[in-house]
């Protein structure tokens, strides 16, 4: 396997503060990665750096092979990286299916002339972009009478759905997740952890979540990197993570250690 | 979920159907018959306008509504024009706004980019042929006021069709021009630099009479020429014909009147379609995009730069373009028509109309500059008549005559434009023709909700394979 996306000690400080601390980090091709640490740990600013928000100060970071610092982030995303949101950023009062098809930015061909002139190549991108928005719509699970919808008027478990289709309409290869289930009662968890594993399976795209919630994190991830205070603790199976030390006591505490437990119990 | 149907509602089932045709046409034929009898009638005239709202608002398909457009804009109004050339006048000053406001709308509406100095793009088209199109390229070395009108000028007045798109490439490249600096700001931010950026345009054309005069400073530039006709229609037996219509000698001025009125409402329906295909394209959404969520917007391959660029470009060109039909009509230019208070009232068009929504700023525009220009200088002009007799105003019993000057109504243009738009803010904050996100966004509370939204998460159907 190859890597799809390497961190190399990248370093990111604001003012005093050093907020990731050379971290590397390697995530397989086609292969499920968690990251997790406590709150504050730095891993949203890992996924800010990886999608060109932040510039690091320090290391490097290469998708495909290539070093993508410095790019700006439309450009990360026309390279085949796309992103989520930890407090779901759809536009809220534009319809679900423009959503997505903003999402389709990178992978529409229309310009503005064509838009202008109305020429047969415009309508026939922008109705193979809505085809393909609904599709998308589809594959996440919501029903195609959605589409219409403004986004802000939808239910929290719809609109991250909705926010994986408008990344998934970016056709990326690498699909960053930041805390995909949070606030998520334990069937739309369950039916979300479905959904990632057809991203892979389906459509075979690498992905990376950011998570909290233990059960999804052991659940589907082939690989976990613990993050805390900025640095890398612990990397290995969710198995081997688990029994780290480290983790245990830096992140992990008492409590959580019962939690796995309990977790692993009600495996079949 | 109402029940009660609203009575607009009710009002618009009324024009369905033949009947409704018929019924519109009514209409129009009146105000027809009314204008011709009382050519001068400012309430007429006002009537004339709603017809075009009227038009607007039936259920009638867009076939039906062009056409009855078409028989409005281009045979009545220019019918009743003969008899009173002022209604031609309005037309074209408010195709000009109309054509301002949607060119703003593109930049505040649409990508939510606040410019308060937004006449400056006017000016430079303006400036542009008045430069070009007047005498002033023989004057650079004359201090302003101490030259006389030669018998011929620089350029041909055919040049007047070049330097339509040569002033639209010159507002577009001050757009960007302007972009480039203001691309990392937002909001208040944003306004403020706009809002200098305006005045140094229009502070530039005050002062650049020297050391080269450039602009003729204060004093503006003048004359300036108007295209060329086409000789046909200003031989003297068409203007006899025309004279024989109308009731009164039309002259050169007259079919010029004629002329600016359809350039007017060429540039302005252009600018409609151009608007109204930009908003439904992949750059219509990256604009509201990059207005709901920047941050989302460029993670989702929105480049921010060359969108925001865009928006400043696309509405300076609508505006470049006027300009130069401007400085012909006008065949003058001077700085203070393209002062703060102008941006600022192309402003109160957008929000009044309803920011972002097309139809909404075009009737936006038409509201306001009747206002400015016929509602209350008519008014101004009653009060004055009735001065000049020995009436009594009823109840106060005061002679008209000892009314103060103060209370012309003409000088209320400010106070009444404040009026309307608090009284728009607290009522209808999303404008009088809201676009349609505006107006979901803003009654939320009262929008029926379909029973798919209704579902809560774990109600969700089961994913499907994508096929």
């Amino acid at each position: 396997m190859s890597a799809m996306l390497e961190l190399e000690k990248v370093t990111k400080r604001f003012g005093g503060l050093v907020a990731v601390n050379a971290v590397d980090l390697r995530f397989e091709k086609g292969s499920i990665s968690s990251v997790i640490g406590p709150n504050g740990a730095g891993k949203t600013t890992i996924f800010n750096i990886i999608t060109g928000i932040y510039r690091p100060d320090e290391g490097n970071v290469r998708f495909e092979g290539r070093s993508i610092v410095g790019k700006r982030p439309d450009q990360i995303t026309e390279l085949g990286l796309c992103r989520t949101f930890q407090n779901i950023r759809l536009f809220n009062n534009m319809t679900v299916l423009e959503n997505i098809l903003v999402g389709a930015h990178t992978r529409t061909p229309s310009t503005a002339w064509g838009a202008v002139l109305r020429t047969r190549h415009f309508k026939e991108a922008e109705e193979a972009a809505r085809q393909e928005a609904l599709q998308l719509l589809r594959f996440v699970g919501l029903p195609r009478g959605l589409g219409d919808q403004l986004a802000r008027n939808l239910p929290y478990g719809q609109q991250r759905r909705v926010e994986i289709a408008r990344a998934l309409a970016s056709k990326p290869r690498l699909l960053l997740l930041d805390e995909p289930t949070a606030g998520m009662n334990p069937q739309e968890t369950e039916s979300a952890m479905r959904l990632f594993r057809r991203l892979r399976d389906e459509l075979g795209i690498t992905v990376v979540l950011i998570e909290h919630d233990m059960k999804v994190v052991m659940g589907i991830s082939e690989r976990v990197s613990v993050i805390d205070y900025g640095q890398k603790i612990a990397e290995g199976t969710p198995e081997e993570v688990r029994k780290d030390q480290r983790v245990i006591e830096a992140y992990l505490g008492r409590s959580a250690m019962v939690e796995t437990a309990a977790v692993e119990r009600s495996r079949p | 979920m109402s029940t009660q149907i609203a009575p607009t509602h009710r009002f618009r089932q009324l024009f369905r159907g033949p009947l409704g045709v018929l019924l519109t046409l009514a209409y129009i034929g009146a105000i027809t018959a009314l204008l011709i009898l009382e050519p001068r009638s400012l309430l007429w005239r006002l009537l004339l306008f709603t017809a075009l709202a009227l038009i607007y608002f039936i259920p009638q398909r867009p076939a039906v509504k062009v056409i009855l457009s078409v028989l409005l804009l281009a045979i009545v109004v220019p019918t009743v024009g003969l008899r009173n050339p002022f209604l031609l006048e309005i037309g074209f000053q408010v195709a000009v706004f109309a054509t301002l406001a949607l060119g703003l709308n593109v930049v505040v509406g649409f990508a939510g980019l606040l410019d308060l100095g937004y006449i400056a793009f006017f000016a430079v088209g303006a400036y542009l042929w008045a430069f070009f199109g007047s005498q002033q390229l023989w004057h650079l070395n004359d201090p302003p006021g101490t030259f006389s009108i030669y018998p011929t000028f620089p350029l041909a007045a055919w040049w007047f069709w070049i330097f339509i798109p040569l002033a639209i490439l010159a507002a577009t490249a001050t757009g960007i021009l302007l972009g480039f600096p203001v691309l990392r700001l937002r909001g208040d931010y944003l306004a403020i630099v706009t809002l200098g950026f305006g005045e140094v345009i229009r502070v530039l054309a005050n002062n650049l009479d020297k050391p080269i005069n450039l602009t003729n400073g204060p004093q503006g530039i003048t004359p300036i020429q108007r295209p060329p006709l086409p000789p046909f229609l200003t031989s003297p037996e068409v203007l006899a014909t025309l004279s024989g219509w109308a009731g009164r000698p039309i002259g050169l001025n007259d079919v010029y009147g004629f002329f600016f009125y359809f350039m007017g409402l060429i540039v302005l329906i252009v600018t409609i379609i151009i608007a109204r295909r930009l908003e439904h394209s992949k750059l219509g959404r990256s604009w509201t995009a990059i207005r709901e969520d920047d941050v989302a917007a460029v993670a989702m391959g929105v480049p921010l730069r060359r969108t925001k660029l865009t928006a400043f470009a696309i509405g300076a060109a609508f505006s470049g373009a006027m300009g130069v039909l401007y400085a012909s009509n006008r065949t003058f230019v001077s700085p203070e028509t393209f002062s703060l208070t102008a941006s600022i009232s192309i402003l109160v068009m957008v929000i009044l109309g309803g920011l972002g929504s097309i139809p909404g700023v075009v009737l936006g525009a038409a509201v306001v500059t009747l206002l400015n220009i016929d509602i209350l200088q008519t008014l101004s002009l009653l009060l004055s008549s009735l001065r000049q007799g020995n009436e009594v105003i009823p109840l106060l019993g005061v002679p008209w005559k000892n009314l103060p000057t103060q209370l012309d109504p003409a000088r209320y243009q400010r106070f009444v434009f404040g009026l309307l738009l608090i009284f728009m803010m607290i009522f209808r904050p999303e404008g009088m023709v809201p676009a349609e996100r505006a107006r979901l966004e803003l009654h939320e509370s009262e929008e029926e909700f379909s029973p798919e939204v209704k579902l809560e998460g774990d109600a969700m159907p089961e994913e499907q394979p994508v096929d």
